[in-house]
């Protein structure tokens, strides 16, 4: 087991440096000369290149990514171009934002998720399975920002019970926050409950047909018994990472979500960087959402192979 | 006092597809408390389905259209899903044949054993399970009570099963294919078990087997069924010593008996294929494949009739079989063209040795220490003459396929020489030219996947024909078709139409399509049914004999090898252990492993006599094979600390046998007498 | 119980075809609606801007924020553009973009994935180590990156979803092969000195082709949705381009006058992308090998 942590995180990092080389070479080689991106088509020739010498532009590439990674590391994000202000605590207070509604995402899928996942695979072929079936695959056709739409339709417009608008202010605290959360959480959870649902499903219905489950009957256990132990026991394990993987999902998703619903989360800023062609921005908000899939992933990564005893005890 | 087991006239149907298929027709059998009843049958007999039936855990497709199925003289039809569940573990209970799936991998083996007594505390049910694989003699049982199923050897896994089974002591015990899985000295060590276990307990037991030499040395009764009919039913002595059937007439003359050799006895196989459920003959089952079949036998189904001594036949022929005025007995092949030692040489490979490394972790690749190798192949030295068949046999890790691969050029050989007639033969394939490559064959371990399912047989017999001959023509593959007694209408087919054993015949084909020198052969016979390895041995046997092929066989199982080859050597982590000519192969002097391994195999004769060489632990990881002689861990004849610490010399004696052993030849002669006897048949 | 699929006067059987597929498809009723779907969407896609009523952008200043009648089948949005036409001219530009997107990383993929499979080593941990890294970056993310770099420009959009999707592809055709390469038929192509092209495609291809059609079908129906939400977003595509996810934006702000405008475009990537996973899930099952 150690041995694998320290292979797993040996690819986490080995993951990052790479990724960290593609946004660098997205957001810094891609537009060309990003002096005249920041001042523009009529600046004069000496402005610019006063500018590409402050930002260091006339190095070689490599010394300005390692230059770049290093105050990355260091903390020192940069300063945004359009708001003149540090990216760092604005990037920060956005990720916590995200976070919350992430969490409230999850908490809402995952447990319906596998909740449906494992009824429709105990009957598959029946009525109930294809139930959770066809609604599972009509909510995978459904973009989020028409789920979105839909919802505040309904429970914004028609019943009144939630706002449709979700800009919450900086400082409001969780409960306060809680109402504005409820909407665009249920949207970005729908695509991770149909997706974590069918795999479930998958995996029950695989783990059913397998021979120790015979075993288990044929030696007179109760149907429960059977079932819980046995069953899903092994059935859940690999929803961990189905997991981990719908949280990529999840994050892209949340861009959506959070520009239907005004939501100030990384997503939102996100479309705000673009727009300004706000390059530290970008490349922070980039790094922060590839951070924390990498994270989740290894946390998955770990948890099963905690869980699984031919891992564990290797 | 009630039979153990009483089915009687059950008949069972799949729905599938078209229709309801019927996979076992009226089948009736009884087992008395205490006896051991054999159930054998090929694939598509229906005896699967028939121990499903009786454990009442059929497919949902599945339908008992009629009949009874009695444990103890209670009804199990009908029975709701409660009741049989009290049924299932303390009446009857079923040890599997692949124990590995068969346990939930993520619970420990001390959890499952006992997981059905809820009657019992933690402290009593841990006492229990210690007390059940005591009784399966592991030698540990507080350790394997302790580990998950992946953590212990497949011997050790069937035996947690068994005890497992044993657990509410059933009244019936179903024992399906149970070592069907294991390694030879494996398998004997678990046969012995359940030998005392049954012979303790008197535990009524079903044993299916295809294996007719394990059914000889465990039943008392057998059934014998074919293609969802019951054909036969009788003691064994009865069976084995005169069949009135002529499937198990077929049955018995088409497996090589251990000690036989082609020149002396040709196997008869069983022509034409076993018929899918779907698609039964209408009268008779085996009418097409019959010998002595007549009109009526197309015409009508025969009965189930007693024949006197409790032994039951399906055959209209039964009385003039029984009177012996017909010979229900297939035609035996034609024998082999004599061996005679020629001075060509085809193959000859020297010191050579095939290491697989294992992949290294970044850490250790930054750190620069080696890569830990497994040494599959080491130094071994092998001659193949022309027209003569070499066997190689070994277990499961043994490095036999690996051998054959490298010699093949699909690996790439680490150290040593090797040539094909007299010329340097370059270790990879790339480095072979077009005239190599036609000269060396081979046939793949696996029917099902030695044909791409994308091609026709008739494309995919003309590839090697234009590649290496530059000639390929319909005519040319009509013509391999027949030379493996295929039609040509074959050629249109894709393999997914073909039976195994056509499947095999086509790949045969393929690689004698350039007229080969050698053929590799990796378990050609090992996935198939028994009546239809003997007819892929006759035909292999003719093939070498048309065109003087000389032919490396490689089989884990000692009796094929022995009868189809001319050498055998003896394969065990890799090295050669012994080699011999086949007649010497059976008798003293062996090396101790071959000694081992010879008296591993459950004999065809239900009175055979057998010394009982068992061998103590598990092969020894490749990873970190034994010093001196890689056997030592486990030799029953082992003499000290020269066995650990100096590899044995080769040795020979005057029949030709060479012995890789620190005992000298004629210690070992005197020290071992013939392991088994057994009667020849007539 | 074990039975075999061979029947001893079985007809020969040729490969499959189109049209055995598609008749396969038409076996079952989800399948067979998933595939109606998805060809009368391409039909649109090919005939659409003819049959259109109205040209893409003409605005009827009077009957603007129409609602659906005879006239204009889905109404007409606030700039009296009629919305059916719309949808006849957008869907053109999502097979266009989806779909030959999808096409390029399908085959791009595959080379990649069969290559680097086959031949394994060095070259092949190195390249899927690059693309472990291209996939730890969010579909959407990623697009967004490379798009809000690029600028709006439908060749940006058609290179990202190839370069999103290549990955994913070669991921996919890396790990048949792997299964595949090990099987005797290849083993035997060897050993008779077959060149690796030949073995490459003609052995090892046809049998990983059904899980890549079925792999191809389900990323066009996430380049559908990827297509739309940049569309919706307004990143990739500016109005007045006919992009179904930036008409969905564009009427969001006029929902309560000009609902129809918002819902068809949002009900025609809903239905498309629907048929596409029936379609895909229908290949799965018809997709196998000749004779079975």
């Amino acid at each position: 087991m150690p041995r694998y942590v320290l292979r797993r995180i040996g690819f986490l990092l080995l993951t990052l440096l790479l990724t960290s080389i593609i946004i660098f070479g997205v957001t810094q080689v891609l537009p060309g000369d990003v002096a005249r991106v920041i001042l523009g088509r009529e600046a004069g020739e000496a402005a610019l290149n006063s500018l590409r010498e402050e930002l260091g532009l006339n190095d070689a590439l490599p010394v300005q990514y390692l230059r770049w990674l290093g105050n990355f590391i260091r903390g020192d994000w940069g300063e945004s171009f359009s708001t003149r202000t540090e990216v760092r605590p604005l990037v920060l207070q956005r990720l916590g934002n995200s976070l919350m509604l992430a969490a409230v995402a999850i908490v809402i899928a995952v447990p319906t998720a596998i909740a449906l996942g494992v009824i429709a695979g105990l009957n598959e072929n029946k009525p109930v399975d294809s139930a959770v079936n066809v609604s599972a695959l009509s909510v995978v056709g459904l973009p989020e920002f028409v789920t979105g739409i839909l919802l505040i339709e309904v429970f914004a417009f028609r019943l009144g019970i939630f706002p449709a608008n979700s800009s919450i202010r900086p400082g409001t605290s969780f409960f306060e926050a809680l109402p504005m959360l409820i909407l665009p959480a249920m949207t970005a959870s729908l695509v991770l409950l149909a997706y974590i649902s069918r795999m479930t499903r998958v995996g029950v219905i695989g783990e059913i047909s397998k021979p120790y489950v015979r075993t288990a009957r044929l030696k007179g256990l109760s149907r429960w018994s059977v079932t819980s132990r046995h069953v899903l026991r092994n059935a859940l394990l690999p929803t961990i990472t189905v997991i981990a993987i719908s949280f990529g999902w999840l994050i892209s998703g949340l861009i959506v979500v959070e520009n239907v619903y005004n939501y100030p989360g990384l997503g939102r800023l996100m479309v705000f960087a673009i727009d300004r062609r706000d390059l530290p921005l970008l490349q922070a908000l980039a790094m922060v959402a590839v951070l924390a899939f990498a994270l989740a992933n290894l946390a998955a990564d770990l948890l099963s192979a905690y869980l699984n005893p031919k891992i564990r005890l290797q | 006092m009630n039979p153990a087991l009483s089915v009687k006239d059950l008949t069972v149907t799949y729905r599938i597809g078209h229709g309801p298929v019927t996979a076992i027709r009226e089948a009736s059998l009884e087992i008395q408390p205490g006896e051991v009843h054999g159930l054998v049958g090929e694939s598509g007999s229906g005896k699967t389905t028939l121990v499903l039936a009786v454990m009442q855990h059929l497919p949902e497709q599945a339908e008992i259209t009629h009949g009874s199925i009695r444990v103890d003289g209670r009804e199990l039809l009908g029975l709701s899903p409660e009741r049989l569940r009290s049924v299932w573990g303390s009446q009857i209970a079923m040890v599997p044949q692949d124990p590995l799936s068969a346990l939930n991998p993520s619970l420990k083996i001390g959890t499952q054993l006992t997981e059905q007594r809820d009657d019992l505390s933690a402290a009593e049910a841990r006492d229990k399970a210690l007390g059940l694989l005591e009784m399966v003699q592991i030698a540990d049982p507080a350790r394997v009570a302790r580990s998950y199923p992946h953590q212990i050897s497949g011997g050790m896994q069937q035996r947690v099963m068994i005890a497992m089974a044993l657990c509410m002591g059933p009244k019936l015990l179903i024992l399906d294919e149970p070592t069907t899985g294991l390694d030879s000295t494996t398998e004997a060590v678990v046969l012995d078990l359940i030998r005392e276990l049954m012979k303790a307990r008197q535990t009524a037991t079903l044993y299916v087997s295809h294996s007719l030499g394990v059914i000889a040395q465990f039943a008392d009764r057998l059934t014998v069924l074919y293609a969802s009919e019951l054909v036969e039913q009788g003691s064994k002595m009865n069976l084995f010593e005169s069949p009135f059937h002529p499937y198990t007439h077929g049955l018995l003359d088409s497996i090589p008996r251990l000690g036989e050799n082609k020149r002396e006895i040709q196997l008869r196989s069983i022509g034409g294929r076993i018929p899918s459920l779907g698609d039964l003959p209408p009268a008779c089952v085996f009418a097409p494949r019959c010998p002595v079949a007549i009109d009526v036998c197309h015409e009508a189904r025969p009965m189930l009739e007693d024949s006197g001594m409790a032994r039951q036949v399906r055959c209209y022929r039964r009385e003039e079989i029984q009177a012996g005025e017909i010979d229900p007995r297939q035609p035996p092949a034609a024998p082999p063209r004599p061996h005679s030692p020629t001075a060509e040489t085809v193959l000859k490979v020297q010191d050579l040795e095939v290491r697989y490394d294992q992949p290294r972790s970044l850490a250790e690749w930054l750190r620069r220490s080696p890569s830990q190798s497994v040494r599959a192949v080491d130094d071994v030295r092998l001659v193949i003459g022309k027209g003569e068949t070499f066997g190689l046999v070994g277990e499961s890790g043994s490095g036999k396929t690996s051998l054959a691969q490298a010699v093949i050029g699909l690996v790439d050989s680490e150290r040593g020489r090797m040539e094909l007639l007299g010329a340097k033969l370059p270790a990879q394939i790339k480095h072979r030219d077009r005239g190599t490559l036609s000269r060396l064959q081979m046939v793949l371990q696996n029917p099902d996947e030695a044909l791409n399912p994308y091609l026709t047989v008739g494309q995919s017999l003309s590839r090697p024909l234009a590649l290496l001959r530059g000639a390929d023509s319909d005519q040319e593959v009509h013509r391999l078709l027949k030379s493996v007694r295929l039609p040509p209408e074959y050629a249109d087919r894709y393999p997914a139409q073909l039976s195994g054993g056509e499947k095999q015949r086509v790949a045969i084909a393929r690689a004698f399509a350039t007229i080969p020198d050698l053929v590799l052969l990796d378990e050609p016979v090992s996935s198939l049914d028994v009546s239809v390895q003997a007819s892929i041995l006759n035909l292999l046997n003719r093939l070498q004999t048309e065109h003087g092929t000389s032919l490396l066989f490689i089989s884990h199982d000692i009796a094929v090898v022995g009868f189809l080859s001319d050498y055998v050597g003896v394969l065990y982590l890799g090295r050669l252990m012994e080699v011999a000519p086949s007649e010497a192969l059976f008798h003293p002097p062996y090396h101790p492993y071959t000694e081992a391994l010879l008296s591993a195999i459950p004999l065809l004769d239900p009175e055979a006599s057998q010394e009982r060489v068992r061998l103590r632990g598990e092969i020894p990881s490749p990873l970190a094979p034994p010093t001196g002689c890689p056997f030592h861990t486990r030799c029953p004849r082992f003499i000290g600390d020269i066995c650990i610490e100096q590899t044995p010399p080769w040795q020979e004696d005057e029949t030709g046998t060479s012995i890789f052993c620190h005992i000298p030849v004629n210690d070992l002669r005197q020290a071992q007498g013939r392991v088994f006897a057994m009667r020849k048949r007539q | 119980m074990t039975t075999t699929n061979t029947k001893a006067g079985a007809t020969p059987v040729r490969g499959w075809r189109p049209l055995t597929v598609l008749l396969g498809l038409y076996g079952r009723p989800a399948s067979a609606a998933g595939t109606t779907i998805v060809l009368i969407f391409l039909l649109i896609a090919l005939i659409g801007p003819v049959i259109a009523p109205y040209g893409v952008n003409e605005q009827i200043v009077s009957d603007a924020r129409q609602a659906p009648s005879p006239d204009h089948w889905f109404g007409t949005d606030h700039l009296g553009r009629d919305v059916f036409s719309r949808i006849l001219f957008g869907a053109q530009d999502i097979f266009l973009l989806a779909g030959l997107g999808t096409l390029v990383a399908v085959l791009a993929g595959t080379a990649i994935g069969l290559l680097s499979g086959y031949r394994g080593g060095i070259f092949d941990e190195a390249l899927m180590r690059v693309f472990d890294s291209l996939l730890a970056i969010p579909a959407l993310l990623l697009a967004l990156l490379l798009l809000g770099i690029v600028g709006p420009a439908r060749n940006a959009v058609l290179a990202v979803i190839v370069i999103i999707y290549t990955p994913i592809v070669a991921r996919v055709a890396r790990s048949v092969v792997q299964s595949i390469k090990v099987k005797g038929f290849v083993q035997a192509a060897r050993i008779r000195g077959e060149s690796q092209g030949w073995i490459l495609f003609r052995e090892i291809l046809p049998s990983a082709l059904p899980v890549l059609t079925v792999e191809g079908a389900l990323r066009f129906s996430y380049a559908i949705f990827l297509i739309a939400a940049l569309g919706f977003l307004g990143i990739g595509v500016q109005p007045p381009n006919p992009n179904w996810g930036l008409m969905v934006g564009e009427a969001r702000e006029h929902v309560f006058q000009t609902p129809w405008a918002l819902w068809a475009p949002a009900l025609a990537i809903s239905i498309l992308v629907i048929g596409v996973n029936l379609m895909a899930d229908g290949l799965r099952r018809v997709l196998r090998a000749p004779g079975v």
